[in-house]
């Protein structure tokens, strides 16, 4: 669905008072997503995680410096292109909870990101309210500010924004942080369920082992560099399915990690888990 | 949130109020004290030299001026209480009727420059936000900066020199055609005589507005929030007028509610050069010739204005801005 | 990575180098205040020189800006004016973030303290600055001293605000705990830590005062209240032009301000990038 060809991604900084140097952040990144699955993007903060989703929103500050090329649909991505898909065929869930404008509530913020994929307005009011029942939230809920809500039920009415756009791409940018067990499955299962439906799931995340429960692939990344794309299945035992070094000692550092190749099942099975890192 | 809330607020607001009005009347009072001018001096004006000295105890003793100051101020702040605000000598007249007089004729020059700085400033602010760096918002950015720096009575100046004198399109002074009774004149002539100063008035008012908007619409522009809309194929221009309206509007508001002083102040400065007959000049007056009641009562009534200018902005956030009302027990 | 963070991603533009345009300005502004400065000596008694043949002149080669009623130059008076209002400012300014500072620190040492320091403020906010300036003025009789003490008295209190902010949240910093458990004395602590934090906010507090100061004498002159007619204050020419204003004598009232408008605008903009680069 989404071919990333050799992007690099470089941003400007002053190294002193009048020098302009350019800092890379993401260094010739190659990476197919196909429709129907979940890819998981995992590297620790700084990695360029984060940059990347916007480098496939276009929604990179105009100084940034970007090469290589984007294909959506085996279309070339270009910036007219991204203009013309952002929010109809591409969405973004983003990682921070002040994306929802606290001035506004719920429900309106929703229709008006269905105005924005192109429902007329009053189509626009009922979809909202169907995407956001469809997330379990309730009419208060709906009526609410954002400021009213818990972390979860914000991040399900972030989902719920990018659900009703009906876009075939959807990036979640750290959707799990700062959400319990139960609010953090709840979160990841509705995003699988969008993978399912056909849609093209990246799931952005510092954290594998919560990727991994629900991802078909896997993408390792350190310092804007990708390190090894390997599916989820190879993330088991002592990890020698992977060739890389990093990804493996990142498999191996996981607290649960004890070896045995049925770790991630387990996990799987029981919703309550064993690890509250 | 409910009534009570808002009822509670507004009572504590009050009483912040009626404190900070009689902290006012104390300085400025102590301040009157503090002056080397001679109040009997001040009183009799030109016919100083006419009278002799027992007259002059006889003036001290009538007006109280023998006393000690605690007894002088508390004597003032009974009369004050019961609605005397004393005898300005300099227009003969009570000084209630006189602030009561001027204001209404300064109330056209500072309402219309406060509705037309506020408005042009909010919307000026929101266009240049919104298009940060377009060579509109450079226009926009750079005029706010040179008015916020320009001397009012300067402008007032510059005004009369180019519309009055060179163009003449507006007349040089005063509210009306001089020689002519007030009653007598017109509603267009009481309009064209006050365009030139209310103009003048506003187009300094809207720099700060202008600037705080922007300010406020790059925030918004830079934040959480717009981001996201962009990433739901928002223009630039949607998100400025749903999200930006919102965010912006409030902030707005309170300061122009809040900058009622330096209106005021300005107000001052324009009425001089345009020798309009407001409570400016009569504040001027007051001043140059020592009417020192009229004066206080000009304090007093300018600090009242002010003030309820102040608790408003500070009490609209409370009421208005939803994460305020649920932030209440 | 860069150790360097990079600008954030979400920011749209690129901000200007605020530290070098501060440079920038700083050195302009370092010869502007050189100029005016030693403007009162390098004029000597040429502001208050009269040509008798020369009065009412238009600007032109020989008169640049023109002269006025008595003959004396109007470049020659400006200037001299805005060196009054440069040196009248500055001592305003440094006064009044002393007050500031003073008051900030009295508010951060007891709660009562700091009710009536804000008590103060709020009286001080709800009166228009002018009739304030007006008021002080009255009472200490009008003269130089008179508008210095007057806008120093009338300024410091959105400063005392910001600074009082400030130490709170300083007071509370964990060094600043840890210095005092270890038995350091409060004197040190103060010179120590407190200062060196609170300096730049007060050397920037009192650059954004600046120009309001120089306004507002400017202001109070114009209406009579403050320098006295004898000397070329700023607002004593602009006064003074108010008379000739229907004669055409256009001259006398567009550059004394002019130039008052270019030397606020100068320290202004100074004062707000020095602000962004701190």
């Amino acid at each position: 669905m989404l071919t990333i060809d050799r992007l690099s991604l470089q941003l400007p900084f002053y190294a002193s008072w009048w020098r302009r140097d350019w800092t890379t952040c993401i260094e010739a990144f190659s990476l197919p997503f196909s429709a129907g699955e979940v890819h998981a993007v995992v590297g620790a903060s700084g990695a360029g995680k984060s940059l990347l989703a916007y480098a496939i929103m276009g929604l990179l500050p105009p100084a940034a410096r970007l090469t290589g090329q984007l294909f959506y649909q085996d279309q070339p991505l270009d910036d007219a292109r991204q203009r013309q898909l952002r929010g109809r065929e591409l969405a973004l869930i983003p990682q921070s909870l002040n994306a929802l404008d606290p001035l506004v509530r719920i429900h309106r913020q929703v229709a008006w990101a269905a105005q924005r994929a192109g429902h007329p307005s009053t189509i626009a009011q009922h979809s909202a309210r169907q995407a956001l029942d469809h997330y379990q939230l309730d009419a208060r809920a709906q009526q609410a500010f954002a400021h009213e809500l818990s972390g979860g039920m914000a991040r399900r009415v972030l989902t719920a924004m990018a659900h009703v756009s009906q876009a075939q791409l959807i990036i979640a940018d750290e959707p799990t942080v700062g959400l319990d067990p139960l609010q953090r499955n709840r979160v990841l299962a509705a995003l699988r369920t969008l993978a399912d439906q056909g849609k093209s799931v990246i799931l952005i995340t510092h954290d594998l082992r919560h990727a991994l429960p629900i991802a078909d692939q896997v993408t390792i990344m350190r310092d804007g560099k990708q390190v090894e794309t390997a599916s989820a299945s190879a993330f088991q035992g002592t990890g020698s399915a992977l060739t890389d070094a990093y990804s493996q000692a990142l498999w191996l550092a996981l607290p649960d990690n004890n070896f045995s190749p049925d770790v991630i099942r387990a996990q799987e099975q029981t919703p309550k888990e064993a690890n509250i890192a | 949130m409910d009534v009570r809330l808002i009822t509670l607020l507004i009572a504590k607001r009050l009483l912040r109020l009626t404190l900070v009005l009689l902290c006012v009347a104390l300085v400025s009072f102590g301040l009157m004290m503090a002056s080397p001018i001679d109040p009997i001096d001040a009183y009799l004006g030109p016919q100083m030299a006419q009278v002799s000295p027992e007259q002059r105890t006889l003036i001290a003793q009538r007006w109280g001026f023998d006393e000690p100051p605690a007894v002088q101020f508390g004597h003032w702040l009974r009369q004050l209480v019961s609605g005397d605000l004393g005898w300005s000598h300099v227009y003969n007249q009570p000084v209630s009727e006189v602030i009561g007089q001027r204001f209404q004729r300064s109330i056209a020059l500072l309402g219309g420059a406060w509705l037309l700085s506020a408005l042009l400033g909010f919307g000026l602010g929101l266009v240049a936000g919104a298009k940060e760096g377009s060579a509109l918002d450079r226009v926009i950015s750079t005029y706010a900066y040179i008015t916020a720096s320009t001397p009012a009575f300067w402008l007032a100046i510059l005004a009369v020199l180019l519309f009055s004198v060179t163009l003449g399109w507006t007349p040089t002074c005063c509210a009306g055609p001089t020689g002519t009774l007030s009653q007598e004149v017109t509603l267009a002539t009481r309009l064209h005589h006050l365009i030139l100063p209310v103009t003048t008035l506003a187009l300094l008012g809207v720099a700060n507005i202008t600037l705080h908007t922007r300010t406020r619409m790059l925030e918004l522009m830079r934040s959480d929030v717009a981001t996201h809309a962009f990433a739901q194929g928002a223009s630039r221009m949607e998100v400025a007028w749903r999200h930006g309206l919102r965010h912006a509007s409030l902030p707005a508001i309170t300061l122009a509610f809040a900058s009622l002083g330096e209106l005021f102040g300005g107000s001052i400065l324009i009425e001089q050069v345009f020798a309009y007959p407001g409570l400016g000049q009569a504040t001027v007056a007051a001043g140059l010739r020592s009417d020192i009641p009229l004066l206080l009562g000009i304090a007093l009534f300018t600090a009242l204005f002010v003030s309820v200018g102040n608790t408003i902005a500070d009490t609209l956030y409370g009421i208005i801005d939803p994460r305020i009302k649920a932030g209440e027990p | 990575m860069s150790q360097v963070k990079p600008l954030h991603y979400q920011s749209t533009r690129l901000p200007a180098q605020p530290r070098l345009m501060a440079i920038l300005n700083l050195s302009i502004a370092a010869l502007l205040v050189v100029g005016l400065v030693t403007s009162q000596w390098l004029l000597g008694d040429l502001p208050q020189q009269m040509q008798f043949d020369a009065r009412l002149v238009p600007p032109s080669s020989h008169h640049w800006l023109g002269t006025d009623a008595l003959g004396r130059e109007l470049w020659a008076r400006t200037l001299a004016g805005l060196g009054l209002s440069f040196w009248v400012g500055s001592l305003a300014a440094m006064l009044s973030t002393l007050i500031a500072l003073s008051l900030a620190a009295l508010a951060t040492l007891s709660r009562r303290l700091d009710t009536l320091v804000s008590l103060l403020i709020d009286t001080l906010l709800s009166v228009p600055h002018l009739i304030l300036l007006m008021l002080i003025a009255f009472a200490l009789g009008g003269g130089t001293q008179a508008v210095i003490i007057a806008v120093a008295v009338t300024h410091w209190p959105s400063l005392a605000r910001v600074l009082r902010a400030e130490l709170l949240q300083l007071r509370q910093a964990h060094y600043v705990r840890i210095s005092r458990a270890l038995g350091k004395s409060r004197w040190f602590v103060l010179q120590a830590h407190l200062l060196p934090h609170l300096l730049p906010h007060c050397l920037v507090g009192a650059l954004l005062l600046f120009p309001h100061a120089i306004l507002h004498e400017a202001a109070l002159t114009f209406l009579g209240f403050g320098l006295s007619p004898s000397q070329p204050a700023i607002g004593v020419l602009l006064a003074d032009a108010m008379r000739y204003l229907s004669g055409g004598y256009w001259w006398l009232g567009v550059f004394p301000g002019l130039g008052l408008l270019l030397m606020v605008l100068g320290f202004e903009r100074l004062a707000s990038h020095l602000r962004r680069a701190l």
